[in-house]
């Protein structure tokens, strides 16, 4: 059991600074994500905290210990790689039982946790099989297995769901969940997928180029972003982006229709500031279909170009304010392309962006 | 007229086929036939006379043989050994170094530039009981007063070979298991640190799979080369003194031109010829087990 933190973690590749300045506190037996764009450095914060990488600057602590020059395998930690590392001379069996070995386990307690981990992932199958002779998908099960067959201090996690399919992928969230509820471990879990970071996590951590964007719930990330960024990259479908001016009480978007300003943003704009206005889907809906709110409303009538019926909804594909946005259409009926509906747009809901430093107007 | 053409493949490989005849297969069987024969260099009508399996019932019950056989497989065993412990121990040095390392990797393949003749010349002054390095070091450190008959003694005059023989072919282990750490991927290496591996355990459980396949390759080359092992011995102590360190190929090469029963000689060498199959089957038995075992067989 375990708390990890990171104060001003720094890491540079030669010139290049691939990780900057991080500060996180991580508490004892919490689920933290951390979610960005391919190339912002999550694996290699991952790898500073597993030992792998050394740390250019600032500190890591797990427990009450600094690690900075401890060993992997004094920090008591597993992890999933994301290229899997599995070894390639070891059956599957072998694989999910070093660790163990290495521990000097006894036999009958090896196999015994081995076995466990191979249902639960569902590789009984395969056991005396080596890598090479696996799919993909069955590589990072193992991968996976090999890192749960312990119960360290610190769960890594680098993407360990990337390569199986949907239903699998579905299933696999669903154990590691329930493995966290069981042995209560710290889990530091790497995704791209922000429906696996909502989903997963106590905390996401989001980042982009080597910094930390923001740091929250999954909730706290969904409903209160605190820029551009954070608003289209968490959330599906991402956030809807229009350009718009304020105009006395109202903003003007580009093609001149005009919307009120939300209240709590009345008192932060000033006239004639150019900001972005950012709604989800669920805020813009044809009249009748969408979630009753209250709170300031706009009407407008609206284009569809295109229709996305996932079955207990529809996304509406509409020309609006100059640009093509999704709509959300509760209990759908058929809409044509092209057709003309009224659109309700909770603008209570909606957030307010700075147009130039893209930061949240919010207080 | 029509002329009857040669298909093209025949001619292409015609006369790569005629060279290979002349050089090995007839030679080969030529040997193969004298060794039926009594044939002596000095009496060559003596190659017209069949004598059945004589020579090879000769050599069974030959204790020379046996003796030089017995102790070409102990040369073998000691000199493959340590030279695969010293090799994978430069190896990992170097492996370990970055600074100076392709300065080093070139330096140790000096020792491999010479040829086994002078190499041989080299440790005979080495090893000299009145004149030798060795022995004039020993003397003036005044660990021994005595001059050790190095080249003389059974037992000293195989070690003298032995480190002569090792001094010059290590480095053949140490680029060829140098490779092989060089081709270890990094992921295995680094789960194994996060699977609570120490050093020691790392290197026994990781590396040194990977590095088995590279080890047998050299092993099978270096089983071979030292199968026939006879320059260095005879510059050194030509098998001598009073066959103390006689090999296979200092007694075959003295049976066949010194005493001239070339009949009787090439019988020896296709009896000993067993021994390098033997070590070669089995090695590369062992390398594809090696490989199969790293999934890179097929
Ligand atoms: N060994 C290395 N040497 C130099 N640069 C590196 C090295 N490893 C990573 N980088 C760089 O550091 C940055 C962060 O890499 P990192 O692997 O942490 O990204 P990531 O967030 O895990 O991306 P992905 O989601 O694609 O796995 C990238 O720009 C990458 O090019
Ligand atoms: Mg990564």
């Amino acid at each position: 059991m375990a708390e990890v933190s990171l104060t001003s973690v720094e890491k540079y590749y030669g010139k290049f600074k691939a990780v900057h300045g991080i500060d996180l506190q991580i508490e004892d037996g919490e689920f933290v994500v951390l979610v960005g764009p391919s190339g912002c450095g999550k694996s290699t914060t991952l790898r500073m905290i597993a030992g792998l990488e050394n740390i250019s600057g600032g500190e890591v602590t797990i427990g009450d210990r600094v690690v900075n020059d401890l060993p992997p395998r004094e920090r008591n930690i597993s992890m999933v790689f994301q290229n899997y590392a599995l070894y390639p001379h070891m059956t599957v069996r072998e694989n999910l039982g070093f660790s163990l070995k290495i521990a000097n386990q006894p036999e009958s307690a090896i196999d015994k946790a081995v076995d466990e981990a191979a249902h639960i992932l569902g590789l009984d199958e395969l056991m005396d099989r080596r890598p090479g002779e696996l799919s993909g998908g069955q590589r990072q099960r193992v991968a996976m297995g090999r890192a749960i067959v312990r119960h360290p201090d610190v769960y890594l996690f680098d993407e360990p769901l990337s390569n199986l399919d949907a239903k699998l992928r579905t299933q696999m969230r669903v154990e590691i969940k329930k493995l966290h509820k069981k042995v209560g471990n710290t889990i530091i879990y790497v995704t791209h997928d922000q429906v696996e970071a909502m989903t997963l996590a106590d905390r996401i951590v989001l980042m982009k180029d080597g910094h930390i964007i923001q740091a929250g719930t999954p909730l706290e990330l969904f409903d209160a972003p605190v820029d551009t960024f954070v608003a289209t990259f968490i959330g599906s479908p991402p956030m809807n982006l229009l350009n718009a001016k304020i105009s006395g009480p109202s903003m003007v978007l580009e093609d001149g229709a005009q919307l009120p300003v939300p209240t709590d943003a009345k008192d932060l704009v000033r006239d004639g500031q150019d900001v972005v206005l950012g709604f989800r889907a669920d805020s813009l809906s044809p009249v009748g279909h969408g979630i009753e709110e209250t709170g300031l409303k706009a009407e407008v009538e609206l284009d569809v170009q295109l229709t996305e019926p996932l079955g207990t909804e529809t996304l509406l594909f509409v020309d609006f304010g100059g640009k093509e946005v999704q709509a959300k259409m509760h209990n759908p009926r058929h809409v044509a392309v092209g057709e003309t509906l009224t659109f309700q747009l909770q603008i209570d809901k909606c957030h307010l962006f700075d147009a130039s430093s893209g930061r949240a107007i919010r207080n | 007229m029509r002329m009857r053409r040669l298909p093209e493949w025949l001619v292409l490989l015609l006369p790569a086929i005629i060279v290979t005849a002349a050089v090995v297969l007839i030679p080969l069987l030529f040997s193969l036939y004298s060794s039926f024969t009594p044939y002596k260099l000095t009496r060559p009508s003596t190659l017209w006379i069949w004598i059945g399996t004589l020579n090879y019932e000769k050599i069974l019950a030959d204790w020379n043989f046996w003796s030089a056989f017995g102790r070409t497989i102990l040369f073998l065993t000691v000199v493959l050994n340590l030279e695969l412990l010293l090799g994978l121990g430069i190896a990992l040095v170097i492996n370990r170094i970055t600074w100076g390392q392709r300065a080093l990797r070139t330096i140790i393949m000096f020792p491999m530039m010479f040829s086994p003749i002078l190499v041989g010349f080299q440790f005979k002054f080495i090893f000299n009981d009145n004149i030798g390095l060795v022995n004039n070091t020993l003397q003036s450190l005044g660990i021994s007063d005595a001059a050790l008959p190095w080249l003389v003694d059974a037992k000293l005059a195989m070690f003298s070979i032995m480190f002569a023989e090792i001094w010059m072919s290590t480095s053949i282990f140490a680029i060829l298991i140098l490779a092989g750490l060089y081709a270890i991927p990094r992921d295995p290496l680094e789960a194994a640190e996060v699977d609570g591996c120490t050093a020691w355990q790392k290197f026994r459980h990781i590396t040194l799979p990977f590095l088995m396949p590279f080890i047998f390759i050299a092993m099978t080359i270096r089983s071979l080369d030292v199968a026939r092992a006879y320059d260095i011995v005879q510059i050194m102590t030509g098998g001598g003194p009073a066959r103390r360190t006689e090999l296979l190929w200092t007694l075959m090469s003295r049976t066949g031109y010194v005493d001239a029963r070339m009949g009787l000689a090439n019988a020896m060498g296709y009896v000993s010829i067993i021994l390098s199959i033997i070590f070669t089957v089995y090695f590369f038995r062992k390398l594809s087990a090696a490989r199969n075992e790293l999934g890179m067989g097929g």
